[in-house]
């Protein structure tokens, strides 16, 4: 990317190259990024993991959402170099055509998506909404922030930064329902 | 994105040293990095903090708590004792961003995080925010989102934050480290800058300085309450938000979305008692709205009646005496 400044320069100072490990799906990594990269388009553009998506690319959306140490975060609002020695798990990493897991199942079963493109965003960002639950973190929607239970109230608020603009919203709770429900069995 | 140079810092007493003329630093990035990729901020350096430690949240010895500034949203929401004493700061964080901005964004970051005007946002139009000079597109344009009180001919932007208004009520401190080595104590009513004629300019730290904790003073018990009201029911900024805690000794109520900083008045609390249109009366006495937003006044006051209504059907003895 040229760009021509005020003083008539041209402003191509590339910054160093920075050295950067990840281990993505449970594999080891070594990259040299310009630091600009962010975790989104090394994910996309270096490891060729083109699973997660590029909606908005502001954290707007959700599209992009990958879990970094086990949390949910929007792959697109970090820089890779802030992630080095950091374990991602993207939406490759959970299950095969022929053995899917569970959460993608769910969404095939209840019909979770129409176009698709925000489902690897829905489906990591609903792993992370059942883990959180899980853990006992309180949402908006949590009458006691000491009582923190499951219910259909509570998916719908901890994925409204997930948009679906196909609105395949109803369905995707049933999704997220069903495997919670699977889970407790 | 503008390229610039990345530098890690391994302990935040060194941060300060590590920044550059031009640089900034880099914590959660949920705000800074957007405003990176639309040109809005071009820093020339950023020292990312993320592995600098400050991410603990002990006890004082007066019996409140010391946030570090890299603990995040999620964390300092779920903490026990915030929970269960200063549940007024948990409602306010919940209330903001989205699950997966919260995991990442931090208590200090936060704090600076920078306004949404749409006018800030958009670089073909005006702002003095943004570009010092070039006017304010807000004053005769499109308003109803921002500022009513506090404002300047410069400036209506509103400060968007959640967790700053619940940091208000609780009277918090923000700790820093300047670049000279030496540490100051900013009340968390002095930190936001109101406009004046040097809109560009957030809140009183200054250059180099780097926020490494917020702490609370010991709880105040009573009943916390943030209610926040907006266009959409999740994931939005606050058209007007209030921070409550109500005890037997009186009331404390901030506002969020209706000015520069977290708006808190308090002579107006002292009116607590004679109903919510005397307190906001008091309040927002100097409103400046435009014609787009001067319904929030009428916001506020319903939603300081909803606080009052809350505490009184609660059915403590506190509650009903007020």
């Amino acid at each position: 990317m040229t760009h021509t400044t005020s003083h008539g320069s041209t402003d191509l100072q590339l910054p160093r190259s920075v050295r950067v490990e990840l281990t993505v799906n449970g594999q080891p990594k070594q990259l040299e990024l310009d630091p600009r990269v962010s975790l989104l388009d090394a994910l996309r553009e270096h490891l060729h993991l083109t699973g997660t998506k590029k909606g908005c690319d502001h954290g707007q959306c959700g599209a992009c959402t990958v879990l970094v140490g086990g949390k949910r975060l929007n792959s697109c609002l970090s820089l890779a170099v802030m992630h080095d020695g950091d374990e991602v798990t993207t939406i490759e990493s959970l299950g095969t055509p022929d053995d899917l897991h569970p959460m993608q199942a769910a969404f095939v079963e209840c019909d979770g998506f129409q176009c698709g493109y925000c489902t690897p965003g829905q489906i990591m960002s609903a792993l992370g909404t059942l883990d959180e639950l899980e853990r006992g973190i309180p949402s908006h929607v949590t009458a006691d922030l000491n009582t923190v239970e499951y219910s259909d109230d509570e998916v719908r608020e901890r994925m409204s930064g997930n948009i679906c603009r196909c609105a395949a919203y109803p369905n995707i709770v049933r999704a997220v329902r069903s495997v919670h429900e699977g889970g407790q069995e | 994105m503008k390229a610039f140079e990345y530098v890690r810092a391994e302990d935040a007493a060194q941060a300060p040293g590590l920044l550059a003329e031009g640089g900034k630093y880099l914590a959660g990035g949920t705000n800074l990095l957007d405003l990176m990729k639309l040109q809005i901020e071009a820093p020339a350096q950023l020292v990312d903090l993320n592995r600098s430690g400050l991410a603990e949240i002990t006890e004082t010895e007066e019996g409140g708590l010391k946030i570090g500034a890299l603990v995040r949203n999620t964390d300092l929401a779920a903490h026990p004792r915030v929970r269960q004493e200063y549940a007024v700061l948990s409602r306010a964080i919940l209330a903001g961003a989205s699950g997966q901005i919260r995991n990442r964004a931090t208590t200090g970051g936060n704090l600076l995080q920078r306004t949404r005007c749409p006018y800030f946002y958009d670089t073909n139009l005006p702002c003095n925010k943004r570009e010092p000079g070039t006017g304010c597109g807000a004053l005769a344009g499109f308003s109803r989102p921002l500022a009513v009180i506090g404002t300047s001919e410069h400036c209506i932007a509103n400060y968007p934050g959640d967790m700053a208004v619940a940091l208000r009520v609780l009277d918090a401190t923000i700790q820093t480290l300047k670049a000279d080595g030496s540490r100051r104590e900013i009340p968390i009513g002095d930190f936001h800058r109101l406009p004046g004629d040097t809109p560009h300019i957030d809140t009183v730290l200054e250059s180099g300085e780097l926020i490494t904790s917020v702490t609370l003073p010991p709880p105040l018990g009573g009943q916390h309450i943030y209610l926040k009201a907006r266009d959409r029911q999740s994931y939005a900024f606050a058209l007007v938000s209030v921070a409550a805690v109500v005890t037997d000794s009186g009331a404390r109520v901030a506002f969020g979305g209706v000015a520069p900083k977290p708006w808190r008045v308090e002579s107006a609390e002292a009116r607590w008692n004679e109903g919510a249109q005397a307190v906001t009366d008091a309040a927002f006495k100097d409103a400046r709205p435009t014609a787009q937003n001067a319904f929030k006044l009428d916001l506020a006051q319903r939603l300081v009646q909803a606080v009052m209504n809350e505490t009184q059907s609660a059915g403590t003895p506190e509650g009903g005496a007020a």
